[in-house]
């Protein structure tokens, strides 16, 4: 290669053909990967050591504030909201007491029975004593419980380690003879230098509880033997290690092994086309509509807007019928003679696969369509006027201007669209539920299965949640690559600061 | 000197040129129509077929389009006592409609802390989130609804349930809003708060009467998304007809049940959900679009 490795001006780099350029950002890109892996590790390090380093000051700070407080600081200790009660602070001393007082009931009430559980899940099967069934451990509940209980335990650690503080500090404040902060001012802080607290309570604890806690649970659930042989309540389920993993990604085992490469590639190979096909599309019919001289641009844009309103299930549903082998499309080519038999639409793997994918450019257009109007607007029109002077078509203005500033602006929209296809269930469950199925493939999964329409299948058809765990799994990683990938070449680096 | 040599180029090119122009300008009137042809069909199709007499025509999929007999047999049965599409339709509105309120009003509290306030732990919630959410939702589904069957708010519940679990994560779409908040100055909130204003008032009676477009957009994507909800809807009411949504129903008919019998009758019900929603989404339009843009700008 020309350019081997070595840095090239700017002025070299305006020199290359577009080839050329995107050759020496891949090496560019490749070359650095080492560099940013050992980076990476590094600030890894970095990171746990100053973490271990703010532990370290917090305990040593922990004992010196015990040695040095009052009595009512070391009380807090024990007693939350001790410090703050001697201080006249009696909102938040009901508050801290309060919630050592619930913690506690429910620790040793209801947590601490499934937490002391969480090594092996349960050991007391569930047996029939005569017609009576005697319910025994439930694996599902002590994993549950148990996590809930470690989460509620951070947040107590993290209580009562500002219980100490702020009794410390108010202590030397009033020693200091400062003005302590009084019930009242205290609520009316939460409006005002407090409000992020108001604001964020709420929607943080309902990502805690319906995201953030089940996601966990998943991934813990990836390392257990949870299907449908081991379905609580009748049946206990255990920790297993790797051995999920071994069977999805080793070929020995099972089929599992090869249904996953070739569902992970046809994810890939659809994330591609549905992505650039309908914004390459999306774009030029943009431009179609935004050209001077067009009339009716409002009509045209409403009409491609519908697929967007209507919801999908309603015409996806009704399209992948029109493409059914007794469907519209079929019956009328029949009638017309155009074909002896059906067209396997549905019906052959490849067929599908592409019928799929432009379908999918009928829902996707008028997305990038949208999306590409109004940073096409953006473009300075004197750019053009220049480029049409020197001497160039409507096609190498394109090339040359509209498409580099397109994909400059857009790349992070291209990305989360990326992404999204990856993830893109309602198209495919809607047009196909992934069908045809095939003898190479283990069940359930189709040929136009992607990674997540498997994944929810194999956890409302099959219940195989252990191995729907690790196809999640490798979905998150399949997701943060990529990104990681495509934010270290995104040109535009986005500082949120400087849009404010 | 060029000033003068463009203008004096530019009446003889103009002429060639709008011709040239002339013709381009026909070809993509000609391809925008093909393209709105395309659009628009299965729309008419869908339309055309939901008319079809049930009883003296085939409710299946026959091999014309345009129904011999025009008659609302297929809207009269859905609103008839053997079918629940009205339960089903009154639930999906009723979710819709709370969702859209409560939703909205996370979305923009997340956001507009989010974007406005400097605090302790901010990179770390924004971090969490943005790893949070490249987890497949899916994945979730099992524990969801077993939390959910704890609660008792799966089956006859599933309604209240499914609220709980649309409005429960909301806090994780706060992307796009954020972006809008961070393009309004900050100068405006510091005047304010010079004032005398707290944090409160500022975000009351400054930023949501600058947000009018935002809000609509939050509140319009979160009132049409549980409309086409299949997933967790058809998990959390698992065979209890009466609790489900129009997807869930709806689909069930084409997919699981006979959809010979069923075709005409999805048709009309397809008619009944989108028509309202289009409309909807038409007159608001411009929001959307305006979110949608600015979203896909900012990341």
């Amino acid at each position: 290669m020309a350019f081997g490795t070595k840095r090239i001006s700017d002025l070299e780099y305006l020199g290359l053909s577009p080839f050329q350029r995107f050759l020496y950002r891949l090496t560019c890109f490749l070359v650095s990967l080492p560099g940013a892996l050992a980076r990476g590790v590094e600030n890894g390090a970095k990171t746990v050591a100053r973490f271990l380093k703010i532990v370290w000051r917090e305990l040593a700070d922990l004992v010196m504030t015990f040695v040095n407080g009052d009595a009512y600081t070391r009380l807090s200790y024990l007693i939350m909201g001790a410090g703050n009660a001697a201080r006249g602070q009696y909102l938040r001393a009901a508050c801290f007491f309060l919630a050592q007082a619930a913690f506690n009931v429910y620790l040793f009430l209801f947590g601490w029975p499934y937490l002391s559980k969480l090594g092996t899940l349960g050991t007391v099967e569930t047996t029939k004593v005569g017609r009576k069934t005697v319910y025994g451990d439930n694996s599902f509940f002590i994993l549950l419980y148990s996590l809930l209980t470690i989460f509620l335990i951070v947040l107590f650690v993290y209580l009562w380690h500002s219980n100490i503080r702020q009794s410390r500090k108010s202590y030397e404040m009033k020693k200091a003879g400062k003005h302590l902060a009084t019930a009242k001012e205290d609520l009316a802080s939460l409006l005002d230098g407090q409000f992020h607290k108001t604001l964020l309570a709420l929607p943080m604890a309902g990502i805690t509880a319906f995201t953030f806690l089940p996601i966990v649970f998943m991934i813990l659930v990836a390392f257990t033997n949870f299907d449908k042989t081991h379905q609580p309540p009748g049946k206990l389920f255990t920790w297993v290690g790797l051995d999920n993993f071994r069977e999805m990604f080793t070929t020995s085992t099972s089929r599992y092994a090869s249904t996953f490469s070739e569902v992970l590639t046809w994810t890939l190979i659809w994330a591609f086309f549905a992505t650039f096909l309908n914004y390459f599309l999306g774009m030029i019919v943009a431009i179609m509509i935004n050209k001077k001289g067009i009339r009716f641009k409002k009509m045209w844009r409403t009409i491609l807007v519908m697929t967007i309103a209507i919801p999908q299930f309603v015409s996806l549903l009704y399209v992948s019928k029109m493409f059914a082998s007794d469907g519209l499309i079929n019956s009328y080519l029949l009638k017309w003679g155009w074909i002896k038999t059906p067209l396997p639409f549905w019906t052959k793997a490849s067929w599908a696969r592409i019928t799929i994918i432009c379908i999918n450019v009928w829902i996707g257009i008028p997305y990038a369509m949208l999306i590409c109007t109004g940073i096409l607007m953006n473009i300075p029109a004197d750019l053009y006027e220049s480029a049409r002077i020197d001497g160039a078509n409507a096609f190498q203005a394109y090339v040359k201007i509209t498409l580099p500033y397109m994909l400059f602006v857009t790349g992070p929209y291209l990305l989360t669209s990326f992404i999204g296809n990856i993830n893109n269930f309602n198209v495919i469950y809607l047009l196909t539920q992934g069908s045809p199925k095939g003898m190479e493939l283990e069940s359930p999964a189709g040929y136009t299965d992607l990674l997540i329409t498997w994944l929810y299948k194999m956890t409302v058809d099959n219940t195989e949640y252990r191995l729907a765990a690790v196809i999640g799994i490798a979905v998150f990683v399949l997701t943060a690559v990529t990104s990681l990938i495509v934010y270290n070449s995104i040109p535009s680096v986005r500082n949120e600061e400087d849009f404010q | 000197m060029t000033q003068t040599n463009r203008s004096s180029r530019a009446p003889g090119s103009e002429m060639s040129l709008s011709k040239h122009e002339r013709n381009t300008n026909t070809a993509i009137y000609i391809v925008l129509s093909v393209i709105s042809a395309i659009w628009l069909l299965p729309f008419i199709f869908l339309v055309l077929q939901s008319f079809r007499s049930y009883l003296t025509e085939n409710g299946g999929m026959v091999n014309y389009l345009i129904p011999k007999k025009f008659s609302l047999d297929n809207y009269q049965f859905l609103f008839s006592s053997e079918c629940n599409f009205f339960t089903w339709y009154l639930n999906t509105l009723e979710i819709a409609a709370i969702c859209a309120v409560l939703q909205t009003m996370i979305v923009l509290s997340v956001s507009y802390a989010l974007s406005r306030m400097r605090f302790r732990g901010r990179r770390l919630i924004m971090n969490l989130i943005l790893v949070l959410g490249m987890f497949p939702g899916f994945l979730t589904m099992i524990c969801l609804y077993f939390l959910l069957r704890t609660l008792g708010l799966t089956q006859e519940g599933a309604i209240p349930g499914l609220i709980l679990v649309y409005v429960a994560s909301s806090g994780m779409g706060y992307y796009i809003s954020k972006g809008f908040f961070d393009t309004i100055p900050k100068s405006l909130d510091e005047s304010a708060r010079i004032d005398g204003a707290t944090r409160f008032q500022v975000f009351l009676s400054i930023i949501m009467p600058l947000s009018k477009p935002i809000v609509i957009y939050t509140a319009l994507m979160a009132f049409m998304a549980p409309w086409a909800d299949y997933v967790y809807a058809s998990y959390v009411a698992f065979g209890k007809p009466d609790s489900f949504n129009v997807a869930v129903g709806l689909f069930r008919w084409m997919v699981t049940k006979d959809y010979q019998g069923y075709f005409t009758r999805f048709c009309a019900g397809g008619v009944l959900v989108s028509v309202p929603i289009t409309a909807l989404f038409l007159v608001l339009q411009r929001y959307y679009v305006e979110g949608v843009t600015g979203g896909a700008v900012k990341g």
